[in-house]
């Protein structure tokens, strides 16, 4: 018998909240960006647990669709970030309101 | 919930155990390592443990994917961003810039790890029956993805492939300067960094000498960042 499901699901809550955590704290985009990657790893953890504990091959589909959306959304992002930089050398998150009203 | 765990079989245990530990590890090391690309290290070794964990739970596919996606081609895009940026420097992470705003939030992400693991041990959200097929043994867990992918989600793929294309459209689009910028930059001299020319949203952006003396007030990666600059405006 494997591990239970509510093992992987605590894992993966603990994975989610130091991601956010981390989202919340730091000031370089670099690393806010890889918290989010974390998050997104956390809840494809918790989309396979639930496929194996459901018995549905839904969830390792699912898991598939989000590795593709995280994929280009680093693409996006890391575009978004060089031209920030370019602009600005060594902005931190902080510095980054321009569109502040 | 112990008694489940010494209900499985001690090498699952044990696998499970120092995966989730390495993913732990990992994950606090991307927020409190100081340098970026320690970081992005840390979030290999938590990209790892995760596809340990996903073997684990019989998605073989999803591990192997997991590893060339995520730890071959996504980390790398990060690392080669850190060094091309120069920002491969430590930061002083101490320093806070909002006051108060860190307890905050810890305390917010105590309260929602909390709520998720109160949602993870009650009851399950759902008891439905499975309407896109069982699992199959392990050895068929490629097959059954793609059956799955190619039939019940056909048109979610297929729009997932042009999502693909504007992301790389968009990615390009916003890397690339206009040449419009390149020539403007070469008639008013090498030493005007061609961004600066149009830098609309910043009050200095029509004072050009103001903009140069701050450049220089900066230090190391600017000046890389300038050099590199320059060379590709004099390079056609």
């Amino acid at each position: 018998m494997s591990i239970a499901a509510s093992w992987y699901l605590t894992l993966a809550a603990v994975l989610f909240s130091i991601g956010a955590v981390g989202l919340l704290i730091r000031r370089n985009v670099l690393v806010m960006f890889m918290c989010v990657e974390l998050m997104l790893n956390a809840a494809n953890l918790t989309f396979v647990s639930f496929a194996r504990k459901l018995n549905d091959i839904a969830g390792q589909t699912a898991v598939f669709f989000v590795l593709v959306v995280a994929a280009a959304e680093v693409v996006v992002g890391l575009g978004i970030i060089v031209s920030i930089y370019r602009r600005r050398p060594g902005a931190t998150a902080d510095d980054i309101h321009g569109l502040k009203g | 919930m112990t008694s489940q765990l010494l209900a499985a079989t001690i090498p699952d245990a044990i696998t499970f155990a120092l995966a989730a530990v390495i993913c732990v590890v990992g994950a606090l090391g991307v927020v409190l390592a100081r340098n970026p690309v320690h970081s992005a290290l840390m979030l290999v070794m938590t990209l790892f443990g995760v596809a340990v964990l996903f073997v684990e739970e019989n998605a073989q596919f999803l591990a192997a994917v997991q590893v060339i996606v995520y730890a071959g081609a996504i980390v790398v895009l990060f690392l080669f961003v850190i060094m091309l940026l120069g920002v491969d420097r430590s930061e002083v992470i101490s320093a806070e810039p909002l006051p108060g705003q860190r307890p905050v939030a810890i305390c917010l992400g105590v309260i929602a790890l909390a709520e998720v693991l109160l949602l993870a041990h009650g009851q399950w959200p759902t008891g439905a029956k499975s309407v896109s097929g069982a699992l199959a043994s392990p050895a068929d867990n490629v097959n059954q993805i793609g059956q799955s992918v190619f039939t019940t989600y056909l048109l979610a793929f297929e729009v997932t492939s042009v999502l693909l294309v504007v992301a790389v459209v968009g990615a390009v689009v916003l890397a690339r300067r206009p040449r419009r910028l390149r020539d403007s930059a070469d008639l008013a001299g090498p030493e005007l960094d061609p961004d600066d020319v149009v830098g609309g949203d910043e009050p200095e952006a029509g004072d050009p000498d103001a903009e140069a003396a701050s450049e220089e007030a900066d230090d190391g990666p600017n000046k890389r960042e300038g050099a590199l600059a320059e060379s590709e405006v004099k390079a056609p």
